[in-house]
């Protein structure tokens, strides 16, 4: 008896119930698409939090000015004993910190943009130093990047982000154009490639110039809101942290962590936070939908079950003519398993249909290993719980099974 | 009877020794057979006729290597049923024994051609071999035009034609039949009876149960069977003539 065989009459026994066998099959199909369904939106999640965090550079790490940023408002509240400013001194002797890559200090402000009849408000400008660019990685897609001489003289000079471009200029190249900031005129010389969203706000509507500009024209020579430092490489984030914590300590004169006015914030172990809670989200939904495909192995012997019952007469038959145990053993495993194949096949295909919609905003990305798992558990689903219904078959006595109404 | 050593047409194809067979235990043993000793030659044509309960089908049930006696011998080509396992029964019976149920037994949703190949299947025959053998069984049965049809979208007795040609595909030593024609009218018995008969005439074992003297009548040797125990045994013709019935007007197409 080939295995050919086998497959020819374990797909006539399907085809003799099609609503059934269809039905068993959807319950795997459901099983087996929501694993790989749900374990993409998991992976998905993770992947765009891991995205965004590394738009903002994986090397980089912020020291943010807390009374002044209102960032962590809530920390600076407590202990505001001291509420010192971050200053060029501050992010100058950071600069003397080794590891140290490049150190860009920040202020930022909001305002409305506007040329000729379009505006576009609540812009996040930001005036710092022409290696911010680099560490926080933005690069630009047209024109060029602010020059340490336009820093010096407090050229009125943008770079633009891109959706920023789009709202003032539609589909007009900036480059060149003169933008109205708070009634100051500013040339534009860059845009930015476009980021994306990072989930709080759109990263592209917004404009970078000089620092000294900034404070110049618009903010006043207050503290800065924060100094992007920037470690040579990844391994020297966390002793870069501790060092320029150390620096900032002695500079501000603070002795313990809650007199603070600043916090270092370090993009490497965000990253790492956010991906293990992700993690947990991920085997969260896997666990619910292994469920499903649980409860899908369940029908698929119940079926089996009865289908065994119903073609008793049918194994007698077989089984007088010369059917050997192991054949009808062969034959019902085969049933069960095709039930499941079948199930477990149309399910990785819903699954991946699936995964190209965007669920409540997360692009799902599907995991190669779940699907391989999910596909190869289904079949193991058919054979494991086909196996009780097919060796009570194999194992009747022909001349019960040929007497049985 | 005598063995005779005049070859292989004598030589018994199955020999019951003695064999008993009990249902139950205590009070409520039920003797099914209580020592039958039987031998049935190459080319004979025997039926086993005995009322309802008379043991007769679990008679059957043994011959065809469905169900093992309780006590005493019962071997099938001089091979012991006692010393095999249920793999080596369905091996005996899908080599040895052709089957035809009183029921017909096709399976549904196979058709004729399927049903007749199956147990060439089980034997693991090649499938244009297996094709051929099935084709040349159905017309041999008369049934060369209808192999594509479901058993539902056939009569009575041409599904248990199919049945005597899915019973002879294999070139079994015993064609076995249990009430072969107990749920056909007049003209179908008569149909397939001719059938068997033709079987017999070209050299094939058979042995019938039946409860009707006229479907007996085509028999070479008749025995009746009462309270599990044979209480008659008569032979009408030697077991390597031609069966007393045979009609040769239809002998031709064999």
């Amino acid at each position: 008896m080939s295995p050919a065989q086998v497959m020819r009459f374990a797909l006539t026994g399907l085809a003799s119930n099609k609503v059934r066998s269809a039905l068993t099959a959807l319950g795997i199909l459901i099983g087996v698409g929501s694993v790989i369904l749900l374990v993409a939106v998991g992976n998905g999640s993770s992947k765009a939090i891991e995205s965004s965090l590394d738009q903002l550079g994986t090397n980089s790490l912020t020291v943010i000015h807390e009374s002044a940023g209102g960032f962590f408002s809530g920390g600076s509240a407590s202990g505001a004993t001291s509420t010192a400013d971050l200053t060029l001194a501050d992010a100058t002797a950071l600069s003397q910190a080794s590891g140290v890559q490049s150190v860009s200090p920040v202020v930022d402000t909001s305002e409305t943009l506007s040329v000729g009849g379009s505006s576009d408000s609540d812009v996040s400008l930001d005036g710092t130093y022409p290696s911010y660019f680099e560490a926080t990685n933005s690069p630009i897609s047209a024109g060029s990047y602010l020059t340490t001489d336009e820093v010096t003289s407090a050229s009125k000079v943008l770079v633009i982000g891109a959706t920023t471009a789009t709202d003032l200029f539609g589909t007009a190249n900036p480059v060149g154009q003169t933008v109205d900031v708070a009634g100051v005129p500013f040339t534009v010389v860059g845009v930015l490639a476009t980021k994306g969203s990072t989930g709080l706000a759109n990263a592209d509507n917004t404009a970078i110039a000089p620092l000294t500009t900034i404070q110049e024209t618009l903010t006043g020579y207050g503290s800065l809101n924060d100094i992007v430092v920037e470690a040579q490489t990844p391994a020297l984030v966390n002793p870069v942290e501790s060092e320029i914590t150390a620096i900032l300590d002695k500079e501000e004169g603070v002795t313990s962590s809650a007199d603070a006015n600043f916090e270092v914030e370090n993009q490497a172990s965000l990253l790492t936070t956010a991906a293990s809670s992700t993690h947990t989200f991920t085997v969260l939904l896997g666990a619910v939908a292994a469920i499903s495909l649980l409860v899908g192995g369940i029908g698929i012997t119940n079926i089996m079950l009865v289908t065994v019952t119903e073609r008793t007469r049918e194994i007698g038959i077989r089984k007088a003519i010369g059917a050997q145990p192991g054949v009808i053993l062969a034959q019902f495993l085969a049933e069960a398993t095709l039930l499941s194949v079948i199930g477990g096949g149309l399910g990785i295909a819903a699954g991946l249909i699936g995964t190209q919609f965007n669920i409540d905003g997360i692009k799902p990305v599907a995991v190669p290993s779940s699907i391989a798992l999910a596909f190869g558990v289904s079949v193991i689903i058919g054979l494991f719980f086909g196996g009780f219904p097919a060796n009570r078959a194999a194992n009747m006595r022909p001349v019960d099974a040929l007497r049985y109404e | 009877m005598t063995s005779s050593l005049t070859g292989p047409a004598s030589r018994p194809v199955i020999r019951l020794q003695a064999v008993t067979k009990t249902y139950g235990s205590g009070e409520a043993m039920v003797h099914a057979l209580r020592g039958v000793s039987l031998d049935v030659l190459t080319r004979d044509y025997v039926a086993i006729m005995g009322a309802s309960g008379s043991g007769k089908s679990t008679m059957m049930n043994i011959i065809g290597c469905l169900d093992v006696p309780t006590a005493g011998q019962f071997l099938i080509d001089d091979i012991d049923t006692a010393v095999l396992d249920e793999k080596q029964l369905a091996l005996v019976r899908n080599r040895k024994i052709g089957f035809v149920f009183q029921a017909f037994n096709l399976i549904p949703r196979m058709t004729a051609l399927a049903n007749v190949e199956l147990p060439l299947s089980y034997a693991g025959v090649k499938a244009r071999e297996r094709r051929r053998r099935a084709e040349a069984a159905l017309t041999l049965v008369g049934l060369a035009d209808r192999m594509s049809f479901q058993p539902s979208q056939l009569s009575g007795g041409q599904q248990q034609r199919v049945a005597v040609a899915r019973a002879l595909v294999t070139t079994p030593s015993l064609i076995l039949a249990d009430e072969p024609t107990g749920n056909l009218d007049t003209k179908a018995s008569h149909d397939v009876m001719g059938v068997f008969d033709q079987l017999n005439a070209a050299g094939r074992t058979i042995v019938l149960i039946t409860h009707e003297e006229d479907v007996a009548a085509h028999a070479k040797r008749v025995i009746h069977v009462t309270d599990g125990q044979i209480v008659d045994d008569r032979r009408r013709v030697a077991a390597d003539a031609n069966p007393p019935l045979l009609s040769y007007s239809t002998g031709a197409r064999l």
